[in-house]
């Protein structure tokens, strides 16, 4: 791990640096060099950091204190004023015999359910889709492309766009599925009621394969063409390839896609919200919705943060089984 | 390695547990100052049929003050969706307009917030005094027995429109003037994909403007007097299923009406799809829309029997806009004097008249220009059948836990689902309990 040459040049700003540290002879020409070699990747993180800490940690500590307090619309002109709840606003929102913590239940599972699909379909339509443009086959480039669409467009007009196409009156969906296919008895609702958690899905998937796809697409071009090669005079099929040389071979790739794909997904404000407004279907009450309504739309904003650190509580917890797990995993693989 | 390998685990958990939730603002104090005298931000609400009407509106007004005074004002016109939303950000971070619009419902709500600058009597002797504004109106600007929060500036009042040419067709000669004959208009007209009346299923506010007339009607109020939640009263619940059944049993709503929220009823109104809506100024939205004047007729909103008056012939709520001062404003003494400037015998005509509403300014209401057949509705309705919604601090509570109700109320009936007196009950009984307890 540590080197022990010095070049002149280290040296003599060694001793510039030394002056004000007495020492031995020794430590002035190697001790700053070391200090030195060690400090300069801290000292180009300093920007990062303390940027970091500004835009996320500080926000973060005071939204901690802020849960610790009952601050409602009395207080939060002057938030210093505001009294301390102890666990109280914590208390509220885990009691689940209770309608608040009951509330905050619902739209856990509710989220949870839709992570899952979500994450499991973006991947596997992500990775599907990526498996098949490895083949050079005419119009390749211009499908790539394509298919980054929804990811590259803003969110606000894809997603109020998919609005336009659920309505109940007017929207493309109830026309296809209803006037031309006959899916359906009669026009369906899409934004309110209980298919809103699959207009949700419906969206949420869209906006978010392109990414997997984008992301697997780059890790397969890292698989050496003579492995598929190989393996074919071994006479493995094409369900053979994908199951012992690409997935395989895709494994770091896809532990960081579906960990970024599962935070994304699960935090996901701006979807939800578009579509629903402030007041979210029971179906489709996801928990960003569920805390912006507990803070913003009932002026409790204590309450809100509450919930808000428990989720953070629940990332934490999860993320770092993730990667405890998954990195054993590679471990043992790498041994 | 492995120690690096930890805590570079230990980084990137930490880091995107941080990027997931991040919450925070900044905290404020003090009142105002005249420290930039010169300039002033006023946020003002969309009255008009879009934000570029009101800009066009506003901006020749805003013109003129300044050059009257010398102050340069920054005009901003902000949707409702957001508005709330910008008062309460402005409010939690000291960093705001200095002059702004509410929805006077709100005003029992952000009084008690103290964001904005009450009006005791020495503020209301600068813009002339207490006794230049309707009564009703000055008590819509905040809890009993406190210096109101805002100054009135616009008044408003539900009232029925109706299309003559569709209440012709089906043979109705007179407009409806109760519920009952709604209803049976209603279900004349509602055939062939036409339908009798508009509604805004998810739009909160909306449906508790409604339900707040129909529980009066019903001899019920959603706050007790000591200002407790108060929403599973009988009277509450039969106004609430009163309205959804107009969808779920009497159908003269069409059921895709539930998930309106951005005043599609309206242009569903305009297109000659519903033949009546219950709105406040809506005029000037169907002009915009291509629907000639003499093509709508309007009465007063509808009651349960008799005519409309006090107490249970209460047939609308007093709706309007206040004009409020922030608290934190650099420049009190300009705030004061715009305030003053737009509650004017004169601004006030010009306003009222752009925007189809009525001047909360005794001095300007006598205009011939609010004589016309909708303004004078609204007229009559706010002077003998109007009450104002409740001023409470949980106003804006009531408003999202009871108007989700409705609205998923709404979305039963539109489903097809029955809805019951228990069911509205219990969709009730769950607002109230997630309505704050101190």
């Amino acid at each position: 791990m540590t080197t022990t040459a010095t070049t002149p040049a280290e040296a003599g700003e060694g001793r510039a640096v030394g002056k004000n540290s007495p020492g031995a002879a020794r430590g002035k020409s190697r001790r700053p060099g070391r200090i030195r070699r060690i400090g300069l990747p801290y000292l180009l993180l300093l920007p990062a950091l303390a940027l970091e800490l500004l835009v996320h940690l500080i926000p973060m500590v005071i939204g901690i204190v802020m849960s610790f307090r009952e601050l409602t619309q009395f207080y939060i002109r002057d938030w210093g004023t505001a009294p301390w709840a102890g666990l109280d606003n914590f208390k509220v929102a885990v009691d689940f015999d209770a309608p608040v913590g009951q509330a905050l239940l619902h739209s856990f599972f509710v989220t949870c359910l839709f992570t899952v699909l979500s994450v499991g379909l973006c991947w596997a339509i992500g990775t599907a889709a990526a498996v098949y443009m490895q083949e050079t086959f005419k119009g390749r480039g211009i499908l790539r492309a394509l298919f980054l669409i929804p990811y590259a467009l803003p969110v606000y007009a894809a997603v109020i766009t998919w609005v336009f196409m659920f309505q109940h009156d007017n929207g493309l969906v109830n026309h296809v599925l209803h006037d031309q296919l006959g899916v359906t008895d009669k026009p369906s609702f899409w934004l309110i009621g209980d298919n809103s958690f699959y207009a949700l899905l419906t969206v949420s998937v869209w906006k978010g394969w392109p990414f997997a796809f984008l992301i697997v697409m780059a890790g397969l071009q890292n698989i050496p063409r003579e492995m598929y090669e190989a393996a074919a005079l071994d006479g493995a099929g094409l369900w053979q390839q994908l199951r012992r040389i690409t997935l395989p071979s895709l494994r770091p790739v896809n532990q960081v896609l579906v960990l970024v794909l599962f935070l994304w997904t699960f935090n996901d404000f701006n979807t939800p919200y578009v579509m629903f407004g402030k007041a979210a279907p029971e179906a489709a009450d996801l928990i960003s919705v569920h805390i912006y309504q507990s803070s913003f739309v009932t002026w409790n904003f204590g309450s809100g943060s509450a919930m808000s650190v428990l989720l953070l509580l629940f990332l934490l917890v999860v993320t770092g089984v993730y990667l405890a797990l998954t990195s054993r995993g590679r471990k043992a693989a790498d041994a | 390695m492995s120690r690096i390998r930890a805590a570079a685990v230990g980084a990137a958990t930490l880091s995107l547990a941080l990027a997931a939730t991040a919450c925070g603002g900044g905290s404020s104090s003090g009142g105002g100052s005249n420290d930039s005298p010169k300039t002033l931000t006023y946020w003002a609400s969309n009255q008009g049929p879009s934000i570029a009407v009101d800009k066009k509106v506003l901006q020749p007004e805003i013109d003129k003050f300044e050059k009257q005074t010398g102050i340069k004002v920054k005009l901003e016109v902000i949707p409702w969706s957001d508005l709330l939303n910008r008062i309460l950000t402005a409010t939690t971070s000291g960093q705001g307009p200095d002059v702004l619009n509410i929805g006077n419902s709100w005003s029992a709500s952000l009084q008690a917030s103290g964001a904005l600058l009450p009006w005791d009597a020495k503020n209301f002797e600068k813009i002339g005094g207490k006794d230049r504004f309707v009564e009703s109106a000055v008590q819509s600007a905040g809890a009993e027995g406190k210096d109101p929060a805002a100054v009135p500036l616009y008044s408003l009042s539900y009232a029925l429109f109706y299309n003559k040419k569709m209440f012709k067709d089906a043979g109705i000669s007179e407009p409806p003037t109760t519920w009952d004959e709604i209803v049976a208009d209603g279900k004349k007209i509602s055939k062939n994909g036409k339908w009798g009346l508009a509604a805004e299923g998810s739009n909160l506010s909306n449906n508790i403007h409604q339900i707040f007339v129909l529980a009066k009607q019903h001899g019920a109020d959603w706050f007790t007097a000591d200002g407790k939640p108060d929403f599973t009263s009988d009277g509450a619940v039969a106004a609430v299923k009163q309205y959804v059944d107009l969808m779920a049993k009497d159908k003269i709503i069409a059921p895709g009406n539930a998930e309106y929220a951005q005043n599609q009823s309206l242009s569903d109104f305009s297109k000659g799809k519903t033949a009546m809506v219950l709105w406040q100024a809506a005029a000037s939205t169907f002009a915009s829309q291509g629907m000639k004047d003499d093509e709508w007729g309007v009465v007063p909103a509808p009651v349960q029997s008799g005519a409309p008056g006090p107490d249970r012939n209460i047939n609308s709520m007093v709706a309007g806009i206040n004009i409020a001062v922030f608290k934190n404003t650099k420049n009190l003494d300009g705030a004061t004097k715009f305030v003053k400037f737009m509650t004017s015998d004169e601004e006030s005509k010009l306003l009222n008249k752009a925007y189809g509403s009525v001047p909360p300014v005794k001095g300007a209401q006598a205009d011939p220009a609010f004589g016309t057949p909708s303004t004078s509705v609204v007229k009559d309705t706010l002077a003998k059948s109007a009450a104002p919604l409740p001023q409470v601090a949980d106003e804006s509570q009531f408003e999202t836990a009871v108007g989700t109700a409705v609205k998923e109320l709404f979305a039963d009936a539109a489903a097809g689902k029955p809805v019951t007196t228990e069911s509205v009950k219990a969709a009730l009984t769950k607002a109230q309990q997630s309505m704050p307890t101190k």
